[in-house]
């Protein structure tokens, strides 16, 4: 008895720690005043409003999409080949190859900013926008691997053996057979790639240039400068955007069993 | 003067890295056969198999289809079919669309296609599952929709992967009769590989039974059953008292013992099936150490001074207790002569 009681309460606690301060955001989203408080003084829905209203939101929202959508997508068709090239051939050094693709998710963000700042963006003078994407795109290409790799672990070979010696070539093979079945696993690999560029902070933060910024660093600006509530707004409909990305991902892929 | 084969292998020879795993192979079948390459894993069977699709392509030697070398074609130009083991329908696609995959990649649409698939789901007998997914249907039928798959491209060699190795004991002879059905009726080639005796003696016109990436000895089932011509395949097909045999005298633990009548010319050594081994009389004397029973035989195994010897008797005989002494003869008029004892 003590020691279900016990676990339920260390359930309970843990979930507050988890979802508390997610409680915190959206209520403070409604309030009524006009400071960054919880709880919240009243209700208004004028901070949701005024989300819409400021200027370099919409900007840096757009500049966010944007990176998320292209950065994503030019790391699916880096990762979707290099995927299928570890998990096929016995490539030289292939252990030392994943593990390279996969250190921008151990390396911190700072440093791997600041690398790119110092030896890419400074001495070749690289557009502020061209450098945003080079850097997602690196960030997000150890998630498509990593993904798009344990499709193709659970996808046998020998289909695309049956392919060719059903006429296809080996190119259309892959097209025909090992895209079709792998489509969860991209799809999976888009979203928690856009997902992981969306949210992207610390690398973003040593790129993102005059006036170019993506849209987490234009609220850590925006909260530098004004203290109302409608950092908190956004916070809350950007959770819900990811919430009902995931849930949508969910219902029609089983997301879940890719990540 | 021209080669009457269908399908020809000369001198094949199959290499990864270092480790040969089909030497020099030759090999000639003829149009409408059914083959079985036999062997233990490891013997080069599915190396060969997959060479002749076209899978791997051979360090050496050449691959002769229909008069024509296939040697450097594609596997997918081969007009070769394969049956995989396991199965290697594709997941995302219908019944019919799995069968229809070769048809369309060959430019036919509409009425056509319909007709082919249509008639190759027909004929093993599953038409009524058209719609469905792979993972829908049982293993068997599984198979049977591979086997579709592959022979609604009319290929003049089909291939078969262990075709019965994954089926229980009543699907397998169901697929036994199935797979001699679809040759009868289409006269394909056929070639398939497995690493059961029984399969390959039930099943195949000739049998190639392969050792080491070589031939050990190619036959019909009645020649390999009866007159294995190496100790291995004697060994394989079931011959358990196997002995060297040297200036006419068997080969034992205990030395060179005459045994009765003379031997055939050219044989290295005798071997005897466990049925051969005549028991109560004769000149030899073992004690049963092990007596299990087989339905319509018992099996013994006695302690002799030839070594350990298996014989047959049958079931309605009484039975010899462990420990009791036995007189037995190997009969040399009937064992098998082996060539090569290697």
């Amino acid at each position: 008895m003590t020691s279900s009681l016990t676990r339920s309460v260390v359930l309970a606690l843990l979930l507050l720690f988890l979802v508390g301060p997610f409680i915190v955001i959206i209520a403070a989203s409604f309030s009524g005043g006009d400071t960054l408080a919880f709880p919240p003084q009243g209700f208004s829905l004028q901070w949701v409003v005024k989300v819409f209203m400021v200027q370099s939101f919409r900007s840096s929202f757009a500049l966010s999409m944007f990176l998320a959508v292209f950065a994503t997508f030019a790391a699916l068709v880096l990762g979707i080949p290099a995927s299928y090239a570890l998990a096929r051939y016995r490539i030289p050094f292939g252990e030392t190859v994943r593990t390279v693709v996969s250190s921008p998710i151990i390396v911190p963000g700072i440093i791997v900013g600041l690398a790119l700042l110092r030896y890419l963006v400074v001495p070749f003078r690289i557009d502020v926008i061209l450098a945003l994407f080079l850097a997602h795109t690196a960030l997000v290409l150890p998630y498509a691997v990593r993904v798009v790799s344990a499709s193709l672990d659970n996808l046998r070979s020998d289909i695309e053996e049956a392919a060719v010696l059903l006429g296809s070539s080996r190119l259309g093979a892959f097209f025909r057979v090992v895209m079709p079945n792998i489509r969860g696993g991209i799809l999976a690999a888009f979203i928690l790639g856009f997902v992981t560029s969306f949210n992207q902070v610390p690398v973003s933060l040593f790129l993102s240039g005059p006036g170019v910024q993506t849209l987490p660093i234009d609220m850590l600006g925006y909260m530098e400068r004004t203290y109302d509530p409608s950092v908190a707004a956004l916070s809350s409909l950007l959770a819900f955007m990811s919430i009902g990305i995931v849930f949508l991902a969910e219902r029609f892929i089983g997301f879940s069993r890719y990540v | 003067m021209s080669d009457p084969a269908y399908l020809s292998l000369e001198q094949l020879t199959l290499a990864y890295g270092d480790t040969v795993a089909v030497d020099r192979l030759d090999l000639s079948i003829a149009q409408g056969e059914l083959i079985a390459l036999l062997g233990p894993s490891g013997c080069g069977k599915t190396t060969t198999m997959r060479a002749i699709a076209g899978l791997l392509s051979p360090s050496s030697g050449r691959i002769r289809l229909d008069g024509r070398d296939i040697t450097r074609v594609g596997a997918n130009k081969r007009a070769v079919g394969l049956v995989f083991q396991s199965y290697a329908l594709f997941p995302h696609l219908t019944v019919f669309e799995n069968v229809a995959f070769g048809l369309r990649l060959k430019g036919l649409r509409g009425q056509d296609l319909e007709s082919r698939v249509r008639s190759g789901l027909e004929s093993v007998g599953l038409s009524s599952f058209s719609g469905r997914k792979p993972a829908e249907l049982s293993g068997g039928q599984q198979q049977r929709v591979a086997l579709a798959r592959s022979m609604v491209m009319e290929p003049k060699v089909l291939l078969l992967d262990e075709p019965l190795s994954n089926l229980d004991a009543r699907l397998r002879l169901e697929m036994r009769t199935e797979l001699q059905r679809v040759q009868k009726e289409t006269g394909v080639t056929m070639i398939f590989v497995t690493h059961d005796q029984g399969e390959a003696l039930a099943l195949a016109d000739r049998i190639v039974v392969m050792l080491n990436g070589g031939v050990e000895q190619i036959g019909t089932p009645e020649e390999i059953y009866n007159r294995p011509g190496s100790r291995f395949v004697a060994d394989f097909v079931g011959f358990e008292n196997i002995f060297r045999l040297d200036d006419g005298k068997l080969i034992t633990e205990a030395g060179p013992i005459a045994i009765e009548g003379t031997p055939p010319d050219g044989a290295t050594g005798l071997a005897w099936r466990p049925a051969m081994v005549e028991l109560d009389r004769g000149p030899f004397e073992g004690s049963v150490r092990g007596v299990s029973f087989a339905g319509g035989t018992r099996e013994y195994l006695l302690d002799t001074p030839l070594g350990p010897i298996k014989a047959e008797a049958d079931a309605s005989l009484p039975v010899h207790d462990l420990g009791a002494r036995l007189r037995f003869a190997l009969p040399v008029e009937r064992a098998a002569p082996l060539v090569r004892f290697g």
